[in-house]
């Protein structure tokens, strides 16, 4: 007798089926990964202003897209498509077979990795050859661009299997999941200028992740100077990184317990 | 050792009493059918056995393990069995080949996916998008994702709705197989003749409880019970029902000049008897 495949070894192959069956759906490829760029285009075209010594608006908004699709790819794209899994009886089925959670979850985080990377390659070249975004020089940028990354991606996908549970049906988990979505880019920082918000609002945001990433990104694509126009007068790099950790602790111990394979 | 061994189990949810003290033993290689109406506690009961829903008390035990287990344990025991559910309604964009390949891969002693394939009469769809294929040869693409980890007891819910005549008969050839193989099979189905044709043994539920387990030839006094002959007289159409069918199509026929018209000599069918068995019930 053969021993049953480990959880790692199948939550590789669930995410290699799960990026084959994403790139077969067309239509949302082209929206999940063309929709930042037109964001750029429109927010690029009409706030032409700079808002400091050397940072356009684009360069603010930049930071907040990548951030943003970090929650979009993750979070909301979960959230949405494993209640729709769950009603059509794909997530039961997969639990009649000896494939563990664990690798379920795996798959998922692969899936979501890609299809980010592929979406924050495109907004950042669209980015650079249409509206003239200035790339970070600095490798310790680079760094700090790659762990938000590695760090965003995992806490958003933990989170959008946890969310997957509130929402009753698979019609409905978008009219739930996308105003959760929207307001927080609001709140954050991603559409407008962290700064010049109502204070309570910015309150709020520092509750939740997305404020933390897209003032990481901009700590990553703006100049250093530009740190002390942020509310703490610094790019709170640590404090970054121990908030974001503590979300993805949180959504694994929370994905772990609420996970539904079925709707009853 | 039986395969399956349930004894007192019980289930209720809220104030229903799903489930009131069944005890149920299937033994190894054998096609088991598990009949009643909707309601009547066959899904909870097989969803218990298979894994999917906790018992309030009784005891259960598939190939020896208690399926309320959790942990490696279990993913161990579920290598050991396959679960044909009803047909998922995703998008379908992964082909045939692909989807039970992959599944393939969960198990430690798969089939081929080529061998499955072709076992349930898909091997033209092979290389199409799901999507593509007919709600008949979705079935067969669950019976395939169900049987492709080799399993040595299979549950199969409802196999059948929705197919042709013909594709029903090619689907209990493959489960017959599955059988002669040593496969022990747990069937539900609404189609008695379905039960007929392919179970070892029945067991009629109703209200939470087993009413009775016979072979199909023998449930509720079938093959004791009378038999009905039928015939064509004076362009008439007489019936009279006998214990000796025999003794009197022997004794009518020096009345008629050669063939009696019309002739039949009929028992009841196992529906028949099922649904008399569940109407006594529900007085």
């Amino acid at each position: 007798m053969n021993k049953i495949p480990s959880a790692l070894n199948l939550g590789l192959r669930r995410g290699a089926l799960e990026i084959r069956q994403f790139t077969r759906q067309r239509e949302s490829v082209v929206f999940t990964l063309l929709f930042p760029l037109i964001l750029l285009a429109i927010f690029g075209s009409v706030f032409k202003d700079t808002i400091a010594p050397g940072v356009t608006f684009s360069q603010y908004f930049v930071a907040g897209m990548v951030a943003s699709g970090l929650v979009n790819s993750g979070f909301q794209q979960l959230a949405i498509t494993i209640p729709m899994e769950r009603d059509y009886g794909s997530l039961k089925r997969l639990r009649g077979t000896p494939m563990p959670v664990a690798s379920y979850f795996i798959g998922k985080a692969l899936l979501v990795f890609v299809s980010m990377i592929l979406q924050v390659v495109l907004l950042l070249a669209g980015g650079y050859f249409f509206f003239g975004l200035n790339m970070p020089t600095d490798v310790s940028k680079w760094f700090t661009f790659t762990w938000l990354i590695i760090l965003g991606t995992a806490s958003s996908t933990v989170l959008g299997i946890a969310f997957s549970s509130i929402p009753k049906s698979g019609r409905g988990a978008s009219a739930v999941v996308s105003p959760v979505v929207i307001v927080l880019q609001f709140f954050s920082g991603v559409f407008f200028i962290f700064t010049q918000l109502p204070s309570w609002m910015q309150q709020v945001a520092a509750i939740f992740p997305l404020k933390w990433l897209t003032q990481g990104m901009r700590s990553v694509f703006l100049p250093n100077t530009f740190a002390t126009h942020e509310v703490a007068k610094s790019w709170e790099t640590g404090r970054t990184f121990i908030i974001l950790l503590a979300w993805l602790i949180a959504g694994v111990l929370i994905a772990a317990r609420t996970f539904k394979w079925d709707r009853n | 050792m039986n395969v399956i061994e349930v004894t007192g189990l019980r289930k209720s949810y809220a104030s229903l009493e799903a489930v009131r003290g069944i005890d149920l033993s299937i033994t190894k290689g054998e096609i088991f059918s598990l009949l009643g109406p909707n309601g009547a506690g066959k899904t909870t009961t097989v969803e218990i056995l298979e894994g999917f829903r906790t018992r309030d008390s009784g005891e259960v035990k598939v190939l020896d393990f208690d399926p309320a287990t959790q942990g490696h344990a279990s993913r161990e025991w579920r290598n050991r069995i396959g679960i044909v559910l009803q047909s998922t309604s995703d998008a379908g964009d992964l082909t045939v080949y692909e989807t039970i390949s992959h599944f393939a891969g969960y198990y430690s002693n798969p089939r081929k996916a080529d061998e499955v394939i072709q076992a349930v009469g898909l091997e033209e769809k092979s290389k199409e998008l799901i999507r593509s294929l007919s709600g008949g040869q979705r079935r067969r693409l669950d019976v395939a994702l169900g049987i492709v980890g080799n399993p040595e007891l299979l549950f199969l819910d409802e196999p059948t709705t929705g197919f042709d005549p013909e594709a029903r008969r090619a689907f209990w050839s493959l489960i017959n197989n599955l059988r002669n193989d040593g496969t022990t099979i747990l069937l539900t189905t609404h189609y008695l003749d379905e039960a007929e044709a392919l179970a070892d043994r029945v067991a009629v539920i109703n209200h939470g409880q087993i009413i009775e387990v016979s072979t199909p030839e023998q449930l509720g006094g079938r093959s004791s019970s009378m038999a009905t002959v039928t015939w064509r007289e004076n362009g008439e159409l007489k019936s009279m029902e006998t214990q000796n069918p025999t003794a009197l199509v022997s004794s009518m026929s020096p009345q008629f000049a050669g063939e009696i018209p019309e002739l039949s000599i009929t028992r009841p069918s196992l529906e028949d008897i099922y649904l008399k068995m569940i109407g006594h019930a529900n007085e």
